[in-house]
C-alpha cells in the first residue's frame, strides 16, 4: 500500500498528516471513535540523520506534554541510518537514541504508541522508531531487514546461496516480514483488503507498555532462548529458583 | 604488574571487571559452567562461547553495591546475539523490579553491535536493551555506560550508550553509528576514509564526544580511570522524565544549529571556542579533562 492509501484508510474522515519534502512525516487524525492521534515517520525510503531526528522528537515531546493519554502512530518507511562522516561527529547515535528515548518516554507516560511498517526498516532508524514502539505491526510488502544477505555474506564469508538455504530454516537472520514475525519483533500484519481505521483500534486496545517480545518470539519458536536466559538472569540476581 | 593502571583497551571483560569493582566483591550469574551459549552459531560453522561474550553479575565499586554486565569484544566483536542480548536485559529488568538489588547498573560496553549471524535477535536485543534502560532508570536505577575497548560502541551499542543516564569514554574509547568502514564501503572513500586513523579518532573518538556532551566523563585508558570516573558521575545522575527528554532535545538541536555545517572535528572544536584545536589530539589526559569540564555544554543534565 502507498502512504495515501494507508492515510486513507486510517482515518477515512481525514487528517492534517504532511510529508516534508525530506520525508518526514508530522501531523494529526481522529480516529475511528472520535478520540486525537498523533502520527510521525519517515516515508519514500529515505535515510533518517540528525537533521530528520529533531522535529520528530519534539512532536513526540508536545504529545507527552500536553498530557492526556493520545496515542502515537508511528508510520516507517526508512532505508536506515544516514551514512555520513559528518552526521556520526555530530553524534548520530545520540540523536538515534534520543528519538527512541523519547517514544519509550510517552509510552511509560501512558501514550500507547504503535509502529507501522509499510516499506523498509533497517539498523539504527529501525531501532529509533518503529521498535521503540509498544507494538509494532506490519504491512504485506514491508521489508524489515538488518543488513540484506549480499552484506551477511560479505561480512560471514558464507556464499549467498548457503544463506539463503539457511533462511528456509532459521528466522533469526533471514530479512522479511515474516521471520520478524516470529521472531516476535512484529506483533501481527494486517489485512490490507480490510479497513485498516478498525484494525488500529484493535491495536490500541491491544498495546501495552510491558515488552512482551522476547515471550511472543518463544512462543512462535523464533526465539527460542531469549526470555528464558532473561528470566534465569533475574532469578540468579534475586537469589529465587527460576 | 600494576593492575591498577593497566590498560581496559587491552583487558579482556572478565579483566575489567576485575580492575573496576572492589577485590572479590564479583558474583557471576549464568557463568560459564552453565554453558548457556548461542544456538545458532553453529549454523555458520562458527566456534561458541560458553558466556557468548556477556558476562553479567553484581558485585561492588567502592563499595557501592552495583549490577554489571560486560561485553567480551574479542569474541565475535562484542556483538548482540539472542542469548548475550538477553543477558543485558535481564540484568536490568532485574534492577528495575527489584528495590533490594543495588540500584546501579554498570554496562562495559565493548561492540560492533548487532551480530549478523543472529541479525533479527541481535536488533531485537538491543531493542529490549534499550527499553529495558529506560524502564530501570524509571524506577531510580542509575545505568552507567563504560566505553573504552577495542570494538567501541556501534552500531546498536551506540544508541545504547546514549540510552544510559551517563556515558564514561576514554580516548580509544569510540562511539558511533556505522562504522568508516561501512560508511567507506557504501558511500566510498571521498565520504569516508577509513584508513585515515586520525580522522576516524576525530570523528567518533573519545575526545571529540566529551567536547560535544556526546559522553559525560573523560578518563585515561586505565583501571583505576575508569573506577575513578565512574564513581565521581554516581554522584549525580539525571531523571528519566519529560525536563530531561526536552532538555536533551534542546540540547541536541542547538548541536545541529551551532555545528552542523563543520565538514570537520578541527571546525567544530574552533566553534566550541578552544583556543587550539589542532592541539586536542596530543594533550594528555589531565589537561584535556580540565579543558572539557570547561566547555559550555560539555557537562550537561539532558541525557
Amino acid at each position: 500500500m502507498t502512504l495515501d492509501e494507508i492515510l486513507k484508510s486510517l482515518f477515512p474522515t481525514g487528517h492534517n498528516v504532511t510529508v516534508s519534502q525530506d520525508g518526514l512525516i508530522t501531523g494529526t487524525a481522529l480516529r475511528k471513535t472520535g478520540g486525537p492521534i498523533a502520527v510521525i515517520g519517515v516515508a519514500n525510503g529515505v535515510a533518517l540523520g540528525t537533521a530528520g531526528v529533531l522535529p520528530l522528537a519534539e512532536a513526540v515531546l508536545q504529545v507527552v506534554a500536553a498530557g492526556g493519554t493520545t496515542p502515537i502512530l508511528v508510520l516507517v518507511d526508512t532505508q536506515g541510518q544516514l551514512m555520513a562522516r559528518r552526521d556520526e561527529m555530530l553524534g548520530l547515535n545520540e540523536y538515534l537514541a534520543h528519538l527512541a528515548k523519547c517514544l519509550l518516554l510517552a509510552s511509560q507516560e501512558g501514550h500507547r504508541t504503535i509502529g507501522l511498517e509499510y516499506g523498509k526498516a533497517a539498523a539504527g532508524a529501525f531501532l529509533a522508531t518503529a521498535l521503540a514502539t509498544d507494538m509494532l505491526i506490519g504491512l504485506p510488502g514491508a521489508t524489515p531487514t538488518v543488513m540484506d544477505l549480499p552484506s551477511v555474506s560479505r561480512v560471514t564469508k558464507l556464499p549467498v546461496k548457503t544463506l539463503e538455504e539457511l533462511a528456509k530454516t532459521t528466522s533469526v537472520f533471514a530479512p522479511g516480514l515474516e521471520h520478524m514475525e516470529q521472531m516476535g519483533a512484529v506483533a501481527i500484519t494486517w489485512d490490507p483488503a480490510k479497513p485498516l481505521d478498525a484494525q488500529l483500534e484493535e491495536a490500541l486496545a491491544a498495546a501495552s507498555p510491558k515488552d512482551m517480545r522476547d515471550q511472543l518470539g518463544a512462543e512462535r519458536k523464533g526465539r527460542t532462548m531469549a526470555a528464558m536466559v532473561a528470566k534465569r538472569v533475574i532469578a540468579e540476581a534475586t537469589g529465587t529458583p527460576a | 604488574m600494576d593492575h591498577a593502571h593497566s590498560s581496559w583497551l587491552q583487558a579482556t571483560a572478565r579483566q575489567r571487571i576485575a580492575g573496576l569493582l572492589d577485590a572479590n566483591s564479583f558474583q557471576e550469574f549464568i557463568g560459564p559452567a552453565a554453558r548457556v551459549q548461542s544456538p545458532h552459531l553453529h549454523l555458520f560453522d562458527l566456534p561458541s562461547a560458553f558466556d557468548d561474550g556477556v558476562i553479567v553479575g553484581r558485585g561492588s565499586l567502592d563499595g557501592t553495591p552495583v549490577l554489571l554486565a560486560a561485553q567480551e569484544g574479542q569474541f565475535m566483536g562484542g556483538t548482540f546475539g539472542e542469548v548475550s542480548g538477553a543477558k543485558i536485559v535481564g540484568i536490568l529488568r532485574a534492577a528495575r523490579d527489584h528495590t533490594d538489588l543495588p540500584r546501579v547498573v554498570l554496562l562495559l560496553l565493548d561492540s560492533g553491535g548487532v551480530r549478523l549471524q543472529e541479525a533479527n535477535a541481535g536488533e531485537l536485543a538491543v531493542a529490549e536493551v534499550m527499553r529495558a534502560v529506560t524502564e530501570a532508570r524509571r524506577a531510580g536505577v542509575a545505568v552507567i555506560a563504560l566505553v573504552g575497548g577495542r570494538a567501541g560502541a556501534f552500531g546498536g551499542a551506540g544508541l545504547t550508550a546514549a540510552t544510559c543516564s551517563r556515558i564514561v569514554v576514554s580516548e580509544q574509547g569510540r562511539i558511533s553509528v556505522s562504522g568508516p568502514e561501512v560508511i567507506e564501503t557504501n558511500k566510498g572513500v571521498e565520504e569516508f576514509d577509513s584508513r585515515d586513523k586520525a580522522l576516524v579518532w576525530s570523528v567518533s573518538g573519545g575526545k571529540n564526544r566529551r567536547l560535544i556532551g556526546g559522553a559525560d566523563a573523560f578518563t585515561a585508558d586505565a583501571m583505576d580511570g575508569f573506577r575513578a570516573a565512574t564513581k565521581a558521575v554516581l554522584a549525580h545522575v539525571p531523571k528519566f522524565d519529560l525536563a530531561t527528554l526536552q532538555a536533551e532535545q534542546a540540547r541536541l538541536a542547538e548541536r545541529q544549529t551551532r555545528l552542523g555545517g563543520c565538514e570537520d572535528a578541527i571546525s567544530m572544536w574552533t566553534i566550541l571556542g578552544i583556543d587550539h584545536p589542532e592541539a586536542i589530539s596530543a594533550m594528555d589526559n589531565d589537561a584535556f579533562i580540565a579543558l572539557a569540564n570547561g566547555i559550555k555544554g560539555a557537562s550537561h543534565d539532558a541525557r
